[in-house]
């Protein structure tokens, strides 16, 4: 029998389905894999082994009649930056420490209603503050391919607790690509939907026009199962759509022929790794060979992105981020009078990015800059979006890399931001556009994992899940597994 | 754009966060590596481009006017780190 560890999510819910296997027996696996491996890649900030067994329990003596969801007693992690009833939600920073939120996420409500098993919380850059997972306050998590390097971030935990088998799936969150650059780093798959396609609702906000829940799973056949749960209209967020939500699993037809994929080429220029490029052109040059079209595409504003991003999302940061003070949760330093304590606690709570982009967000929003940086940034934005919507008249989707180099080394980049924020370049511009964007394996290089990025219309998942799911079923790269 | 101490602090200060002396230096040499690195905003001609301050397309979103019981007085103050008689407390804000 397979090591239950191993399985897919589609996997597992078969093999439930068909009664070989009960959801206890599948978390104990992943509970044993979870305590032999954590001492290595520090991916979960908290175990919630007992509740996880209860869930688990639960979803086995409900088996007789289908299954709640597709995620009917399967593991499942969630990043520590959502928030889990009476479950320790830390965002990974010290201001929030020991906070236990007395209330779910919608996101976190659907998957328990659906019936998944949660594993536990997993770590990620303080605020989601970051690209390699160097910033989370309680310490960073390692690659599964080579823990001498980063797992990338945000959401690190939730990339490397996939790829060291630790979950078969997650919840990440993405600002700037937060899910795609860890999944492309860590060989998984991973999708960032449309912008508004997930409730927000109990994430806790870093830039609330960016924000975006995405799930994280080896093959995008499971990332369609997870969507499938997430997705959807919630009166608790004003921001998200009220769209019909379609059958994500049934869009997985195989079939690329006569679809048009973009190759941008401002994607493809400087800073881009060579190995990388080979890599990512040998990857777009199968979906040709399947019928699909490859179009020369160009998207002029694309260097403008991470300067507008990162005004843009500082800005929004330092507003969201003025509710840490110390009065409602979290710890407070003491001092002379509520100013110093308030001024103490989050001078000395708030990690040195968070202060950084909290500094920068607030100085562009001050008096006499508003129009030269914020509101600036939001004209350039506006100039991203139209890139895209004169490119997708042409295409159908947009294929990239989606990272320039692969997993850097742990302490490479911490002592210059500004090389640390180009990691996102390829990523950002998804965000910024609303666009959904997916990153899926597609080859190594220096025997570590390199992704293939695919940007989509807006609302379009079920054409961006088809090709990522077509190209899975022409390659196996989604089935390569690190040696721990 | 080259801030000075002066401009970190007063920044800061607006932030009300509390920076240490010795922090001040490193933060205004890498918040001016940032803002030299996002000027190159300033070459693009963006006259009479409309902002993007979010992109659903809706606008003005509502719910009704209803109370309703989601969080509980002692839920929403289970994580005060000071609480008294059912409220958040903090110093005075006022002097006497």
């Amino acid at each position: 029998m397979t090591e239950l560890h191993t399985l897919t999510i589609a996997e597992s819910r078969a093999a439930l389905d068909a009664g070989e296997i009960t959801s206890v027996e599948l978390t104990e696996a992943f509970l044993k894999r979870i305590h032999a491996v954590e001492p290595q890649i520090k991916a979960f900030l908290t175990v919630t082994g007992e509740l996880a067994l209860e869930q688990a329990h639960a979803a086995d003596s409900q088996r007789n009649g289908s299954p709640r969801s597709p995620l009917h007693g399967v593991p499942f992690a969630i990043k520590d930056v959502i928030c889990t009833r009476d479950i320790p939600t830390t965002a990974g920073s010290r201001i929030l420490e020991g906070f236990v939120p007395p209330y779910d996420a919608t996101v976190t409500a659907r998957l328990r209603a659906g019936g998944a098993v949660l594993l536990g919380k997993v770590n990620c850059d303080e605020f989601a503050m970051g690209s390699s997972n160097e910033n989370s306050a309680y310490f960073p998590t390692y690659n599964p391919w080579d823990t001498d390097r980063v797992p990338g971030g945000s959401s690190g935990g939730s990339a490397a607790a996939v790829a060291a088998l630790e979950t078969p799936g997650s919840l990440g969150t993405e600002t700037g690509g937060s899910v795609r650059q860890p999944s492309g780093l860590c060989g998984i798959s991973g999708l960032k939907p449309t912008y508004g396609r997930v409730s927000r609702y109990g994430l806790i906000a870093f830039a609330s026009s960016l924000d975006q829940i995405g799930p994280l799973a080896w093959t995008v056949a499971d990332l369609a199962l997870i969507l499938q749960v997430i997705a959807g209209h919630d009166p608790l967020d004003g921001t998200s759509s009220a769209q019909p939500v379609p059958d994500y699993s049934a869009a997985l037809t195989g079939d690329v022929r006569g679809l048009r994929v973009g190759v941008p080429r401002e994607y493809f220029a400087e800073g881009l790794d060579a190995d990388v490029e080979r890599v990512v052109r040998t990857a777009i040059e199968t979906l040709r060979d399947q019928g699909a079209e490859l179009v020369d595409i160009s998207l002029p504003h694309t260097r403008y992105a991470i300067p507008t991003y990162y005004i843009i999302a500082p800005a929004e940061a330092s507003s969201n981020l003025a509710r840490f003070d110390g009065v409602r949760y979290g710890p407070r330093l003491p001092g002379d009078g509520l100013w110093e304590q308030i001024e103490r606690t989050r001078g000395e709570l708030f990690g040195p990015e968070v202060r950084r982009r909290i500094m920068i967000g607030t100085y562009a929003l001050s008096a006499g800059y508003y129009d030269a940086y914020y509101r600036r940034a939001q004209q350039v934005r506006t100039l991203i979006s139209r890139d895209f919507e004169q490119a997708f008249t042409q295409v159908d989707v947009i294929a990239t890399p989606t990272s320039p180099t692969i997993a850097f080394l742990l302490g490479q980049k911490t002592d210059d931001p500004l090389a640390m924020y180009l990691s996102d370049v390829y990523t950002v511009t998804a965000n910024l556009a609303g666009l959904p964007g997916l990153s899926v394996p597609c080859g190594f290089s220096q025997q570590m994992p390199v992704g293939l990025q695919f940007i989509g219309k807006l609302l379009d998942e079920p054409t961006l899940l088809r090709v990522g799911d077509a190209y899975q079923r022409m390659t196996d790269w989604h089935k390569q597994r690190p040696k721990l | 754009m080259t801030l000075s101490i002066d401009d970190v602090k007063h920044v800061a200060r607006l932030a009300r966060m509390h920076m240490p002396d010795e922090e001040l230096e490193q933060l205004r040499a890498q918040l001016s590596a940032i803002l030299d690195y996002v000027a190159l905003l300033q070459e693009l001609d963006v006259e009479g481009v409309p902002p993007t301050f979010q992109i659903s397309g809706l606008s003005s979103v509502t719910r009704s006017d209803e109370v309703n019981t989601r969080l509980s007085r002692d839920e929403a103050l289970r994580n005060a780190p000071d609480k008294y008689a059912g409220m958040f407390r903090v110093r005075a804000v006022f002097d006497e």
